[in-house]
């Protein structure tokens, strides 16, 4: 009987959010394509996209790509950036937070670096390496970084004394403490660093893309705008919005399956 | 009867212990010169006010903090650090949310390196003992207060330590429960015995299960008095014999400041 209630609920919740964006395409649509309140060439109607997307996905013209290509592109990029700041940041985070000297050693450049912007590195990495993949890969790293070491740091503090003391009593090591009481501890807010850092490293490819590059979705948008073609650059942001909704989707799954023994709403 | 208790074997000592607190603003003496003993498979209850050292004894005793000055010697050695001799039970939040009731409690075994298939053998005769079986892959948040009060102790019988040492463990259960998790507490003890030293802000819980009730003072903390419960198991609330001694323990104990 609950459990009916509960589908019941769930259904009328979704029909409501499928609303939100029906209500949204045909106000677009009806202001576009029947009132015709903009020019085409400035605010395309939502058919129009449509059509655009699907010629784009096959078509290079007119940035010499594909949208699956210029996808894949930024996804590659953005994912090795993010994957090599999770491999550095989450434990570099745990180790600061667990050994006081590496604290030390590390905090003061770490307080320098953490608040510029992941993009201010943007300028810096095309002096050294060029607009090719090592300087995007660069920027990815460091945006991603400071999250991943932020929150494992902050997880690994979250560690109970009694948890400690249950440990201890139980003859744990030092380094046993860490892996079998500190690390469980900090893995929902590691699990969060990485979460964000997802974030991030996708917003900093489009933008490293749009200043710099010669390919993938922001390459793609900035060519599109140079041309005046407002309809390929919605699709870019289109294909933005569903891959990183996509990546923290998987990413969702991932972490349901890693966090154990707290209740998932 | 006395004497027979005198020839039971000494499960520990301490010999004029105290304990104070040192941080940057002030030195605070917590522990004034406690000396006491405790025999094997005994249940000695320590008693005291609110915040007058109870939680800081127990630590000192089991080695998680140094006694400032004074010995403690649990079964023939002398406590430097805490050890897998001495099991400690706390208050409900101390098992580990992230794993399981079966890990929790295999959780000293494998600090130890004893076998999966061993260690998990043994948890599972533990866990049948304090009543959870068909537990054993639960999560600590889909149990009650009691259910995790039970996956405590299991979890500290199970790395068979020689002193058992139990902080407020049903402070935080309500009142049934609590009465159930005392007579719990008896059953499986009377079962597997072992020493105990259990603390309680509560006279009654103390009487109700301790051989012996040792009542301590404001902080810095002493023992006050001590009392021999002789009253045969299971006790009841209101008889006759246990109202009186609440009565005089009451009448002995310090308030809280
Ligand atoms: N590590 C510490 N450093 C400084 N002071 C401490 C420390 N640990 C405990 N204290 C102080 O010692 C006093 C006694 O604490 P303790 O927890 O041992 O009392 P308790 O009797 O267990 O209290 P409760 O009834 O709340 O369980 C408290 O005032 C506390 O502030
Ligand atoms: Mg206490």
């Amino acid at each position: 009987m609950e459990q009916l209630d509960y589908k019941k609920s769930k259904r009328k919740y979704w029909l409501l959010s499928a609303a939100s964006v029906i209500v949204f395409v045909f106000i677009w649509w009806f202001s576009t394509a029947v009132l015709k309140l903009a020019k085409p060439i400035t605010l395309p109607d939502p058919v129009t996209i449509i059509k655009t997307f699907i010629v784009k996905l096959t078509h290079t013209a007119p940035d010499g790509g594909t949208l699956v290509g210029n996808t894949l592109a930024s996804v590659k990029i953005a994912l090795s950036g993010y994957v090599m700041a999770i491999l550095v940041g989450v434990p570099l985070g745990v180790l600061m937070a667990w050994f006081k000297p590496v604290d030390r050693f590390v905090r003061p450049l770490f307080d320098l670096l953490r608040p510029v912007p992941g993009i201010a590195w943007i300028p810096l990495m095309i002096v050294i390496f060029g607009i090719g993949i090592t300087s995007k890969i660069v920027v990815i790293f460091l945006t991603a970084f400071v999250p991943c070491v932020v929150n494992s740091y902050t997880g690994i503090r979250q560690t109970r004394d009694v948890h400690l003391w249950v440990g201890q009593t139980f003859g744990a090591s030092n380094l046993q403490l860490l892996t079998t009481v500190a690390i469980p501890t900090a893995l929902p807010f590691i699990m969060t660093g990485i979460r964000v850092a997802l974030g991030s490293s996708w917003c900093a490819i489009v933008a490293a893309e749009l200043l710099a590059s010669s390919e993938g979705l922001g390459f793609m948008i900035q060519q599109a705008r140079g041309i005046n073609r407002p309809d390929i650059i919605i699709c870019g942001m289109l294909a933005i919005g569903a891959i990183g909704a996509l990546m923290t989707f998987l990413l969702g799954i991932v972490e349901k399956h890693v966090v154990k023994g707290v209740m998932h709403k | 009867m006395d004497r027979e208790r005198q020839i039971k074997n000494k499960m520990i000592t301490m010999q004029h212990v105290a304990k104070t607190f040192v941080t940057e603003r002030k030195t605070t003496r917590i522990i004034d010169d406690i000396s006491l003993e405790v025999k094997e498979n005994e249940l000695v209850a320590l008693f005291g006010p609110g915040q007058c050292g109870k939680t800081t004894l127990l630590n000192v005793m089991a080695g998680l903090e140094k006694a400032t000055s004074g010995e403690i010697i649990v079964n023939g050695e002398k406590v430097t650090r805490p050890g897998p001799d001495r099991g400690f039970v706390y208050q409900t939040l101390a098992l580990f949310p992230w794993l399981t009731v079966m890990g929790n409690v295999c959780f000293g075994p494998r600090m130890r390196g004893i076998s999966k298939k061993e260690r998990e053998e043994r948890a599972r005769y533990y866990i049948d003992l304090v009543g959870l079986k068909g537990f054993e892959d639960s999560y600590p948040v889909q149990l009650s207060g009691g259910m995790k009060q039970r996956v405590g102790i299991a979890r500290a019988y199970c790395n068979e330590p020689s002193v058992l040492f139990m902080d407020e463990p049903f402070g935080h259960l309500d009142a049934q429960t609590r009465y159930l998790m005392q007579d719990e507490l008896m059953r499986i003890w009377e079962k597997e015995k072992r020493t105990i030293v259990f603390v309680t802000n509560n006279i009654e819980e103390a009487i109700y299960l301790a051989d012996r009730v040792i009542v301590l003072t404001n902080c810095p903390t002493q023992v006050k008095k001590e009392y021999i419960i002789d009253l045969p198991r299971p006790r009841d609330y209101v008889d006759p014999g246990f109202l009186a001694l609440r009565e005089d323990i009451s009448s002995v104990v310090d308030k809280t400041l």
